[in-house]
């Protein structure tokens, strides 16, 4: 079997995020589309604001669940230097979709560390095509911050083997038992996070 | 929490491997589940505590979870009980005269290895335990099969009487996958038989039993012959032949689709003829195991040539990124370095951390203020104490051993440490899994140990479980709650040199610790708030810092909490010509809950409660503003 049929998808950011949950969401839909799906993670000491990645393939039959680097075809950031740590995951034709969040850890506060300027313009400068967008301004536009991970879903929408209407299906199923007010503020958000990027994509030559 | 009623059969759910054994256990008719919550084994338990019809626990430790499904398995219920590799080693004393009993009900262990040490101590093979205890370890590749083989690991327990070895890596329990799921057998307990012969272990008794043991593994070593358990895939390019088994398989079937393969199910005992059978179809034989030369060593021992571990590496996990160029080196191929590209870019570390408001940063904020200690330390959330900014523990080594390595260093010090003060830290959930025997130690041999005991009322750092100490079972419901103080005064620590203190309460923490590491003798101090990650913790209003009032002190940056940011760095220098670094601060209003560790070393006062009309207002707005 060629790796070619297999689709991988890297979440990044920090425990606590919503990285596990989005990929979660990212893989029903692949299963609504009939893929073989492996998603992994390693989560153990996470939630105390660690490193998250969260691995995502799907296709005709997925073995090893673990995504070598080089090959990623679209990396979904939660957080600026999160993205730039794992962007050697990417293929040279990879996309990154990042959100510019910075959230700096105890050690770079205490001077230990540095957290670098611009953690996306050093990803461009390493040759890699990354669209970043501010998906807590963006949530916080609609009035409620923790859609921001519902942006984060639109943003990638575009850019899977299936329609984005299949992946809008699953957050709304996520959504119904909240009620239809809460499944229409996902979908605006979603709408606002395919937008954000095909306007950045509009505007950058190719 | 209620049961629920488990997905109904046939269906195909995205299931974690953890997830995955649960449900075979539960559909192979299991009456008693009993484990210590541990990573990467955790979720097992607390999926199993939400199926009906079964008896779900949170033990005290590995070792009791074992006897308890031992016990189960004498009535001829099917028994089961899970842990994570370090674990094994607690319940091993149970596991190696166990297997002499045998089982009588199906009665499987699941072990999981956390391969690549995501949250562990230390890295171990459990493969060995099977050669150890003569019992026969199963090892899926993947979801589907964590869940199948869990349901044969109790035939297969059943028809030969003895436990069976699930063992699991973190690649298994944490990665989720298709799993087409079945329905929950009935199996009804044969009933307990008097048996003395077989269950009393007496010398007279085992030296009758032991031989049987021997037999078993014969007869397990022709079942691996014939088991669908272990598949010998053909493969059309024979230059290099693979033996393997766990996720390791899917590793070498992604960067090899064309060579032989013989995945073994049913590892321990291995099948000689099947793997003679491969070594004759491919030029050079190779090992793929995680993580020790195990089978390596027992195949050259039989005389089957193999290559392992003179290529693979002995730590970690055995990744497409690892084998590749490994193979490459073994057949002599050129290995192109890797492209510049694939370089992880240098970047700062991001370590986990205490919580915002984790009552852990009071005591560890105050032992980084005492000088010329030795702190012991243990196993859970408090072991970030030795990490920045506090460095406040000396050794960590596994559950509970905190107070006899407190003990045995206030024992062996020389002249060189007189003037030390001994320190020993452990949590609730510890300190009831092994740590109230280190104390007793302590108090028994006149140790001179001030005890930090933790109660957070919780197992923090496996996401949340209840303990005998937090007065709830796994299912949520109330139990007896165990009385720490009286049990610390019952281990023989005199009333008065007990002290139950606030963490959140800095002057008292500091007063207390001072008193009475000064006083001979042992001494615990129990320092009580609930985990910011349970029910039971109620945030308070948030914090700001009022940026004209804050002079850069950095005191409050030392308390570790990380909702303070620093906003600005700056240098002065002091009338007495020192220079000092300034670090200016804001607090994210949104991740504080208000504990207030941070107002209290603050010099100028700068940090205030957040006005209400300054709190972030959560509504979903559904009609468009612009």
């Amino acid at each position: 079997m060629s790796a070619n049929d297999i689709t991988n998808i890297l979440v990044c950011g920090i425990g606590g995020q919503g990285v596990m949950t989005a990929t979660e969401i990212l893989a029903e839909a692949a299963i609504a589309q009939g893929h073989d799906v492996k998603k992994t993670e390693v989560a153990g000491m996470a939630q105390r604001g660690g490193v998250v990645t969260s691995h995502l393939r799907f296709g005709r039959k997925v073995l090893s669940p673990q995504i070598e680097p080089g090959t990623v075809q679209v990396l979904l950031g939660f957080e600026g230097a999160e993205a730039l740590r794992w962007s050697h995951y990417l293929r040279p034709d990879g996309l990154a979709l990042v959100n510019t969040a910075r959230l700096v850890p105890p050690v770079v506060e205490l001077g230990l560390f540095d957290y670098p300027d611009d953690p996306t313009g050093k990803m461009r400068d390493a040759g890699h095509k990354v669209v970043a967008f501010d998906a807590m301004s963006i949530a916080r536009d609609l009035g409620e911050i923790r859609l921001g991970n519902t942006v984060m879903l639109g943003a990638i929408a575009d850019y899977l083997p299936f329609s984005p209407d299949v992946l809008m299906a699953c957050i709304d199923k996520r959504f119904a038992r909240k009620g239809e007010k809460v499944v229409e503020a996902n979908r605006q958000a979603f709408a606002a996070g395919r937008d954000a990027v095909a306007k950045q994509l509009a505007a950058t030559p190719a | 929490m209620a049961a629920v009623m488990p997905n109904p059969a046939a269906q195909r759910l995205l299931l974690s491997g953890n997830e995955a054994v649960a449900r075979g256990v539960w559909e192979a008719g299991t009456r008693v589940a009993a484990a210590y919550p541990g990573t990467p084994a955790t979720e097992i338990l607390e999926t199993l505590s939400r199926f009906p019809d079964l008896h779900a626990e949170w033990s005290v430790n590995e070792k009791v979870s074992m006897e308890v499904a031992l016990g189960a398995s004498m009535t001829g219920a099917r028994a089961f009980c899970a842990m994570k590799h370090v674990g094994l080693n607690v319940a091993s004393d149970c596991l190696m005269t166990m297997t002499i009993t045998g089982a009588y009900g199906g009665l499987v262990i699941a072990v999981a290895d956390d391969v690549g040490m995501s949250s562990s101590q230390n890295e171990q093979d459990s493969r060995f335990w099977g050669r150890f205890a003569h019992i026969p370890v199963l090892e899926p590749a993947d979801s589907q099969e964590a869940y199948e083989m869990a349901k044969h690991a109790f035939e297969l327990s059943e028809k030969y009487e003895t436990p069976v070895l699930l063992r699991l890596t973190t690649r298994i329990c944490h990665v989720k996958g298709l799993v087409t799921v079945g329905e929950r057998e009935a199996h009804e307990p044969a009933g307990f038989v008097k048996n003395p012969q077989r269950w009393v272990m007496v010398p007279a008794h085992a030296k009758v039993r032991i031989p049987a043991l021997f037999q078993r593994d014969e007869t397990l070593r022709e079942v691996a012959e014939t088991t669908p358990l272990n598949v010998l895939e053909a493969g059309s390019d024979r230059s290099v032949g693979f033996v393997t088994s766990g996720p390791a398989y899917m590793h070498v079937r992604e960067a090899f689709p064309d060579a032989p393969v013989l995945k073994l199910g049913l590892s321990y005992p291995w099948p000689p003829q099947k793997l003679r059978e491969l070594a004759s179809m491919c030029d050079k034989l190779v090992v793929v195991e995680e993580t020790e030369k195990i089978l390596e060593t027992e195949l050259k021992a039989a005389g089957i040539a193999c290559h392992g571990k003179d290529f693979l590496p002995s730590l970690g996990e055995l990744s497409p990124q690892v084998l590749t160029p490994a193979i490459d080196r073994l057949l002599g191929k050129p290995v192109p370095p890797p492209a510049p590209a694939a370089a992880p870019p240098k970047l700062f570390p991001r370590p986990p951390t205490l919580c915002a408001s984790c009552p852990h940063m009071g005591m560890y904020y105050t032992l980084s203020q005492i000088k010329n200690l030795i702190i012991s330390g243990d196993i859970g959330c408090y072991t970030l104490g030795a990490g920045h900014p506090w460095n406040a523990l000396d050794t960590t080594i596994c559950m509970g051993a905190t107070m006899g390595v407190a003990l045995g260093i206030d024992k062996g010090r020389g002249a060189v440490d007189k003037n030390k003060r001994i320190l020993a830290v452990i949590g609730d959930s510890t300190f009831m899994h092994m740590g109230m025997q280190g104390l007793l130690d302590i108090t028994y041999n006149h140790g001179n140990v001030t005890v930090l005991l933790l109660d957070n009322h919780t197992t923090g750092m496996t996401g949340g479980q209840a303990t005998p100490a937090s007065g709830k079972d796994i299912h949520g419901k109330e139990a007896p709650k165990v009385d720490l103080f009286k049990i610390v005064e019952a281990l023989g620590v005199p009333n008065e040199r007990i002290k139950v203190v606030d963490p959140y309460e800095l002057p008292v923490l500091f007063k207390t610790v001072r008193e009475e590491i000064k006083i001979e003798g042992p001494s615990v101090i129990i320092a009580r708030r609930p985990c910011v990650l349970i029910d039971e913790f109620k945030p308070t209003r948030p914090y700001l810092v009022e940026e004209d009032k804050c002079t850069g002190c950095g005191n409050c940056v030392e308390v570790g909490c990380p909702a303070i940011h620093v906003t600005k760095r700056d240098k002065v220098v002091k009338p007495s010509g020192k220079e000092v670094e300034l670090a200016f601060v804001e607090i994210d209003s949104q991740a504080c809950t208000g504990c207030g560790l941070c107002v209290q070393p603050c010099a100028p006062d700068a940090i205030q409660h957040v006005s209400r009309r300054d709190i972030p207002i959560h509504i979903v707005k559904t009609t468009s503003s612009s």
